[in-house]
């Protein structure tokens, strides 16, 4: 395997990781303030569509991400109404919101675009293109260092930018801001919060509001960069992946970006090697496609150490009597 | 003392009522507190001390009432608007969280300007002259949960002088401490009162009310019986205003009568999951006829040790009954085999180990014995015979409402104990094992309780007694053992000791130190 071959794997990581991470992120928000969400795959699901849909009839990418936005945080506010307002139970909400999707999706793109549940493909600019970083051509001849900036850091999409912007930005407001200091502390002990004067419903309600817009930008990243369109049950479970990701990260944002880019490099690695031969030996291209899936359930099996979860994680606040 | 005549209430409550579905918890009640002062409320569990004092920090409203602060009429809606009058409450289960640190705990709600620099910088600098002014010493930068209950509870204190509180609320403060932590938190409020801070001390405790206060409310039944000056009254005339008859305040007994040994407990080491060495090699004996307490602050191992001799997790060393190895793991050291061999037990945690609480009441009555013959034939229960030795057991005991349908929760916590306490005791047991007998329970069950216990001493069986009321070991217990951090760190004949030398002894000081 030569340098280039290696850094070609890493740039297809790195567009696979992007939605895992920006969905991890939505749900670290989400779960640092007390709230289980297990419907960041349905979230992602109606933004990818609403995207791509709407991106084709308005011809413009950036519309069709607002709409995908949009669609996210909607089904985000109906899951805050669920959990926080009449503290249903949270895991339920979920669910009902991944199937919510799965079906509202492919009801409406049969409705509107009569393609069996797709939208039509999008083109120009209906469609997020590569970013082309400056001197990106004049460097790509300088060894080792050229290359790497010429396959790998140049030439992303923008919302991959972004994402990984998003990293650093949670840091900061998780850590060093009065909002993330609330936040935190409504996910161990809302009561604490609460006898201190501050509303536990809406801290909460910002934090599944963060959380439908990362997951909205994770979807329209699926169906308007990484693909031209949506199919359905594109997110194929990513939802779920970045879940168990978040729980490996231990709910931090640096770890969440480190595990996403192994999930990605899995990925990555299961669409370009599709056999593996060893010896006579072939490892068969469905057991490298499962394996992303294969190492969420062993971090969910709990081999990776103790992971902690905010205390008050699942539990809707009453005032004790 | 004249001077503060003059000046307006600190607190005046006027009819305040609040009701929790059917439950009425307060029922008009008004109340003045006069600044500068240490204000006492008492009375039993479910009286509704604790409702009153939120509703005046806001986290609960009341349906009908005013609240008037410094003499002026406040609308409390919120714990915000408590905070900006200038009340602090300090719950008996802190409100902290617990993997932030002190300084973290004590900024959150009260930050200045949305980034957390400025605000940590501004509150260590404020926490150092707080804890000069109150000696109030807590290390900033201590994560919360590694701190120990007392400092947490400075932590609280801290929280509510750092928002500039001029009234302190403290809901049962003294009852996870030790006695000298204790001590040192009546010396802190004792300085607060002095700077003129305000202070109203919720307890069910008569002596801390008799000791510290300048005046008490007594409450019963959500009701305001009686606002006395504490150095008018008296502990059984207080005692009588909350519980509505006269109570006997000390257990009468007589002399213990001790006989053979019947537990022998030798070098017994228990691991708990976590890998923690919980109980670390002690050696104990309980005789016929004689109630063992074992004292000390919560966490020390006390609770491990019932554990194992209950059967409900493994340890290491020996255990003989009436002279008989018991097997610590494996099987035959299950809480069923420790029944066969008549050990009872009433465990700590009343709601998690000793009932099913949606369960009803004659359910209940015969958990863990419910093998035997008598209730059941093949692989049938036996309703009806059950139903009708419940209902006698709960005439026996006292139990109230005497209805074996009802679920367990529905009984007050004094009569939730009386039904498992039937359930040990009337197996005729030879060793009563009994963990918190009377923790949630109210005084008038306390005296009942207190009276079986004695009686089935005097009936020639042992007795382990594990409890954290000091107060509660010295009155019943003949012979008392002191645990600290997994040891027995000494043992006293109860008629020759205090509270002061038993405290010593549970901050793990022993008798040669204190000297």
């Amino acid at each position: 395997m030569d340098f280039l071959t290696i850094l070609q794997v890493l740039d297809s990581s790195v567009r696979l990781a992007t939605p895992l991470l920006l969905a991890c992120l939505a749900g670290l928000f989400s779960e640092r303030a007390g709230v289980i969400d297990i419907g960041l795959e349905g979230k992602m699901l109606v933004a990818a569509f609403f995207s791509a849909a709407i991106a084709y009839m308005s011809g413009s990418v950036w519309v069709g991400l607002l709409a995908g936005i949009a669609s996210s945080v909607a089904l985000a506010l109906i899951h805050g109404l669920a959990s926080i307002t009449f503290r249903g139970n949270q895991l339920i909400s979920g669910v009902a919101i991944n199937f919510l999707a799965a079906g509202v999706t492919v009801l409406v793109a049969q409705h509107w675009f009569e393609q069996g549940g797709r939208t039509p493909s999008l083109t120009g600019d209906g469609r997020f293109e590569s970013v082309t970083l400056p001197l990106a051509e004049t460097l790509r001849n300088v060894p080792v260092l050229g290359p790497i900036y010429y396959e790998l850091i140049s030439g992303q999409f923008l919302l991959v930018y972004i994402a990984v912007l998003v990293v650093p930005l949670t840091w900061w407001v998780l850590y060093r801001t009065r909002f993330g200091l609330r936040l935190r502390a409504v996910g161990e002990n809302p009561a604490a919060v609460d006898t201190a004067g501050i509303s536990v419903t809406r801290l909460r309600y910002m934090a599944v509001i963060i959380c439908g817009v990362l997951c909205g930008l994770a979807g329209a990243y699926l169906a308007t960069a990484l693909q031209a369109g949506f199919v359905k049950d594109m997110t194929a479970g990513r939802g779920f992946i970045a879940l168990a990701a978040l729980i490996f990260a231990k709910w931090k944002p640096w770890p969440a970006m480190w595990t996403c880019l192994l999930f990605g490099v899995l990925q990555a690695v299961a669409l370009r090697y599709q056999n593996i031969e060893i010896g006579n030996f072939v490892i068969p291209v469905q057991f490298m496609d499962a394996l992303p899936y294969i190492l969420t359930v062993v971090i969910l099996a709990g081999l990776v150490g103790r992971a902690i979860p905010p205390l008050a994680g699942g539990e809707p606040y009453t005032k004790e009597r | 003392m004249a001077a503060s005549n003059t000046q307006p209430p600190a607190i005046e409550l006027r009819g305040i009522s609040k009701a929790f579905g059917p439950v009425q918890a307060n029922k008009d009640i008004s109340i003045s507190v006069r600044p500068g002062s240490i204000h006492g409320i008492i009375g039993e569990n479910g009286a509704g001390k604790s409702t009153l004092m939120s509703i005046l920090y806001g986290f609960y409203k009341a349906d009908k009432g005013e609240v008037w602060i410094n003499g002026t009429k406040t609308d409390i809606p919120d714990s915000q608007a408590a905070i900006a009058s200038g009340i602090g409450m300090v719950f008996q289960h802190f409100k902290l969280v617990e993997n932030f640190t002190v300084l973290e705990n004590i900024v959150l709600g009260a930050e200045d300007g949305g980034l957390l620099r400025p605000s940590l910088a501004k509150a260590r600098g404020e926490l150092e002259h707080l804890a000069k002014e109150y000696e109030l010493n807590v290390d900033p930068d201590a994560v919360t949960e590694n701190l120990s209950v007392g400092h947490q509870q400075r932590v609280e204190i801290l929280k509510a002088l750092y928002r500039q509180a001029q009234i302190l609320i403290l809901d049962e403060p003294t009852g996870v401490l030790t006695p000298s932590e204790a001590d040192q938190l009546f010396r802190i409020l004792d300085r607060l009162r002095s700077e003129g801070k305000t202070i109203v001390l919720i307890t069910h405790k008569l002596r801390e009310i008799m000791e510290y206060t300048d005046t008490v409310s007594v409450m019963r039944r959500g009701e305001m019986t009686a606002t006395v000056k504490t150095a008018e009254t008296n502990p059984e005339h207080l005692a009588e205003l909350m519980v509505g008859r006269k109570v006997l305040l000390r257990v009468d007994k007589t002399p213990a009568q001790p006989g053979k040994p019947i537990l022998e407990v030798e070098k017994l080491r228990v691991v708990d999951g976590n890998g923690v060495e919980r109980v670390k090699g002690i050696d104990l004996t309980v005789r016929a006829g004689e109630i063992v307490g074992i004292a000390g602050v919560a966490g020390n191992g006390q609770s491990e040790l019932l554990e194992v001799l209950g059967g409900m997790r493994p340890g290491e060393g020996t255990v003989r009954l009436n002279g008989k190895e018991l097997p610590l793991t494996g099987s035959g050291s299950d809480g069923r085999a420790r029944r066969a061999v008549h050990i009872a037990h009433v465990p700590e945690d009343r709601h998690r180990e000793a009932l099913i609480m949606n369960f009803s009441a004659w359910e209940n009555a015969v958990f863990g014995y419910h093998h035997d013959a008598r209730w059941t034939s093949g692989p049938f229960i036996k309703n009806a015979a059950i139903l009708e030795e419940a209902h006698q057991m709960m005439g026996r005991f006292d139990v109230r409402p005497p209805n074996p349908r009802l679920a367990a929760k529905s009984f007050s916590g004094g009569n939730q104990q009386k039904i498992v306490l039937a359930r040990e005791i009337e197996r005729n047991p030879d060793l009563l094992m009994i963990g918190q007998p009377t923790r949630g329970v109210d005084i008038g069950a306390i005296e009942f309780i207190h009276q079986q216990i004695v009686a089935l001493r005097d009936q020639g069986k042992a007795i382990l007694l594990v409890s954290v009321e000091l107060e509660e070991i010295l009155s019943l217990a003949d012979r008392v053992a002191v645990m600290f951090d997994g040891h027995i760190m000494g043992e006293r004949d109860a008629a020759a000791t205090d509270e002061r030398e038993l405290g010593l002894l549970m901050a793990g000081v022993t008798g040669e130190d204190a000297a």
